[in-house]
């Protein structure tokens, strides 16, 4: 895999800074826990030992390298650009989310800890701690919001099966937003035996430099396929940001590189209406869960409720690092609807037999808006962040046929 | 140190005496009753007072505190309210020094140096900021010493080798977090407080207070003995929540505010 070292490695400083944002906003009981984090994490990532461990599981535990597909019939039926799959939906548990998780929890190991907790939105991130935590023999608990647990069920059960405790945050919006307060709390009562395992690039420093050295395999074997198959680097490299790992994963191996990147929010039922979720169009700049980052908040600094159709999207901050992309003008960042989202993931699974996760039918919704527009010579790579299995129910409440419509 | 002008310096510079602290958060139920309640906590032995401003995302505070933090919320109180009730205190001739309890981001979107300046302005003595570690604070920390303002620190029990760091960096005095965990009211203090605290004292020139746990008059005497002041928060506001449907009701506001007041004697006679 994945060297953890890369030449155009200039964020974070010492600080933990991403240009203005990023830093550690926690409470004084969790500063000597980050510090240890941060060196236990700067050794792991040069010792060969735990690379070639953590690449052991990475090839016979996850599937890696995941394909990169070449969606043809897609492509033909949109005219215009070659679209391809980065297909991280084929890693075993069905998301990105398991590059990060694996490499947390072998760090989790090195410290010596017994216990991991997690906080999930849409499950996918829950799984993979649950799964890690089998896998390496910890314990684990989950803090799920209680909203997300009624939107995903299987993926709840999925956690028990795996013998974690999924712990359901009662407070605030329910979502994603107060699992992560929930799981702080938690941390902060815990931290003498408790790792946190962060699903997404946000949190104090070094998470989200940690969770990026994680998850670049994802654009690192992406720009050796898109060389073996292409022959050259792609135009255009989209994927969807909550939280934004999967983005930051495919995106950072090639921001030296002259390819365009297009991060993509959820729009929800439209930027132009309060149920959305595109802190990096309409938020501002302020701290959340420990980062200073773009969120959505009142003019009094009051964190404002998210809206998607996706849970794992529905997160009022994203990563620090796509704050400074943004105003660096490194990435493009634009914002697709639940309902375009929708029809992108039908879209998929009619031309190519996948169903994509809610969340990365938003980054296909952005592929299928601007491929038509280009040449049949441009590619376009699509980051597939994960499988739709675990949205089938929400999916099937929005589509059920009127009354007296034949199913298709 | 800030000089002899700051109202906690005057206070922590007078007589060896042990301090009780009261925490309530401003807007829980309403302004009004906070203010009443400020009087009462006055007038029970508070030396100095913690203002809560409410935050909708309270990740240092426990299920209590929050709770109240939603209550006044859906008061509509932002932290702008809550700098002018300080003005409101003091033309009603309270004296003792009052500080703010903020999260980072509202403080932030305020705007550093206006907060700061209008803190000064409507009289307040200082804040405490839970999300904002010494690493984080430099301008917080600037703007503050230019208005005569003290940011308070926070030391853990996990800080370890950060204690003399921290207790360098000092301002006012130090709060010390008794407990690993959110605030909340707990059954029993940590073992080891008395060398924790020992420790913070051999590494600080700024008087110690103790908060986070601490609910019962036992407690308070307990953890006084190793410190200059003893913070009381959570235990307080479960006092003000279960008092709610008085303090919520014009006719029987009065009884609500004496009860709680009743509570507080009881936890400051503990001091004497």
């Amino acid at each position: 895999m994945t060297k953890m070292t890369a030449a155009n490695q200039t964020v974070p400083d010492e600080k933990g800074r991403f240009g203005s944002f990023g830093g550690r906003y926690v409470p004084e009981t969790l500063m000597n826990a980050l510090n240890e984090l941060e060196e236990a994490f700067e050794e792991a990532r040069r010792d060969p030992q735990f690379l070639a461990q953590l690449n052991h599981l990475f090839s016979y535990y996850s599937g890696r390298p995941t394909p990169l597909y070449y969606a043809q019939r897609l492509s033909e039926t949109l005219g215009g650009a070659q679209i391809y799959l980065k297909r991280e939906d084929l890693n075993h548990t069905g998301a990105h989310k398991l590059n990060n998780a694996l490499g947390q929890g072998l760090l989790a190991k090195r410290l010596g800890k017994k216990a991991i907790i997690a906080e999930t939105g849409a499950g996918q991130h829950g799984v993979a701690s649950a799964t890690v935590a089998a896998k390496l023999g910890l314990s684990c608990k989950v803090f799920m919001g209680e909203e997300d647990i009624k939107r995903q069920e299987l993926n709840v059960f999925r956690m028990k099966l795996l013998g974690a405790e999924v712990i359901p945050a009662t407070s605030g919006t329910r979502t994603l937003k107060d699992a992560t307060n929930e799981a702080i709390r938690y941390w902060v009562s815990h931290v003498e035996e408790a790792f946190y395992v962060i699903g997404s690039v946000i949190g104090p420093h070094p998470y989200p430099y940690m969770v990026r050295e994680f998850q670049k395999i994802i654009g690192e074997e992406t720009k050796e396929q898109a060389m073996d198959q292409i022959g050259r680097m792609p135009d255009e490299v989209i994927a969807c940001v909550g939280g934004g790992s999967n983005a930051m994963g495919m995106f950072y191996p090639f921001i030296g590189e002259n390819v365009r990147l297009r991060g993509v929010e959820a729009a929800g039922h439209g930027i132009d209406t309060k149920k959305h979720s595109a802190k990096l169009t309409l938020g501002t700049p302020g701290v959340i869960h420990g980062t200073l980052t773009y969120l959505l908040q009142d003019e009094y600094g009051q964190v404002q409720e998210a809206h998607s159709i996706s849970a794992g999207l529905d997160y009022p901050g994203v990563g620090p690092e796509h704050a400074y992309l943004k105003e660096i003008g490194r990435v493009t960042y634009t914002a697709v609807t639940d309902e375009e989202a929708l029809a992108a993931l039908q879209l998929l699974s009619e031309t190519e037999g996948i169903i994509p996760a809610l969340e990365s039918a938003h980054a296909l919704a952005d592929a299928i808006k601007i491929a038509p527009d280009m040449s049949s010579d441009k590619v376009i790579v699509v980051c597939l962040s994960g499988r739709g299995d675990k949205d089938v129910a929400a999916i099937q409440k929005y589509l059920q046929p009127k009354k007296g419509e034949e199913q298709r | 140190m800030i000089g002899v002008e700051n109202r906690i310096d005057r206070l922590f510079a007078k007589q060896r005496q042990k301090h009780f602290i009261p925490f309530i958060t401003v807007g829980d139920p309403s302004l009004d009753v906070s203010f009443r309640l400020v009087q009462a906590l006055v007038e029970a032995g508070a030396s100095l007072i913690e203002l809560g401003v409410p935050y909708s995302d309270p990740l240092a505070d426990g299920p209590t505190i929050q709770r109240a933090s939603l209550r006044s919320l859906a008061a509509k109180t932002s932290i702008r309210d809550v700098v002018q009730f300080v003005g409101r205190l003091r033309q009603a001739g309270i004296e003792i020094p009052l500080v703010l309890f903020s999260y980072y981001n509202p403080v932030m979107q305020y705007g550093i140096e206006q907060f700061f300046a209008d803190m000064r302005e409507q009289g307040a003595d200082g804040i405490v900021i839970p999300d904002l570690p010494v690493e984080e604070n430099e301008p917080v920390v600037e703007a503050a010493k230019a208005h005569g303002l003290h940011v308070i620190s926070l030391v853990a029990p996990t800080s370890e080798q950060r204690i003399a760091m921290i207790g360098q960096q000092a301002s006012g005095f130090l709060y010390c977090v008794s407990s690993l965990g959110v605030t909340g009211a707990r059954v029993s203090l940590r073992e080891d407080l008395a060398q924790f605290l020992a420790s913070v004292r051999a590494n600080t020139t700024v008087p110690i207070a103790v908060g986070f746990g601490i609910s019962t008059p036992e407690q308070v005497r307990q953890v006084a003995d190793h410190a200059d002041g003893v913070i009381v928060g959570s235990a307080i506001v479960q006092e003000i929540e279960r008092n709610l449907s008085l303090l919520t009701d014009d006719k029987q506001q009065a009884e609500g505010i004496a009860n709680i007041k009743t509570f507080v004697q009881s936890l400051v006679s503990a001091l004497k």
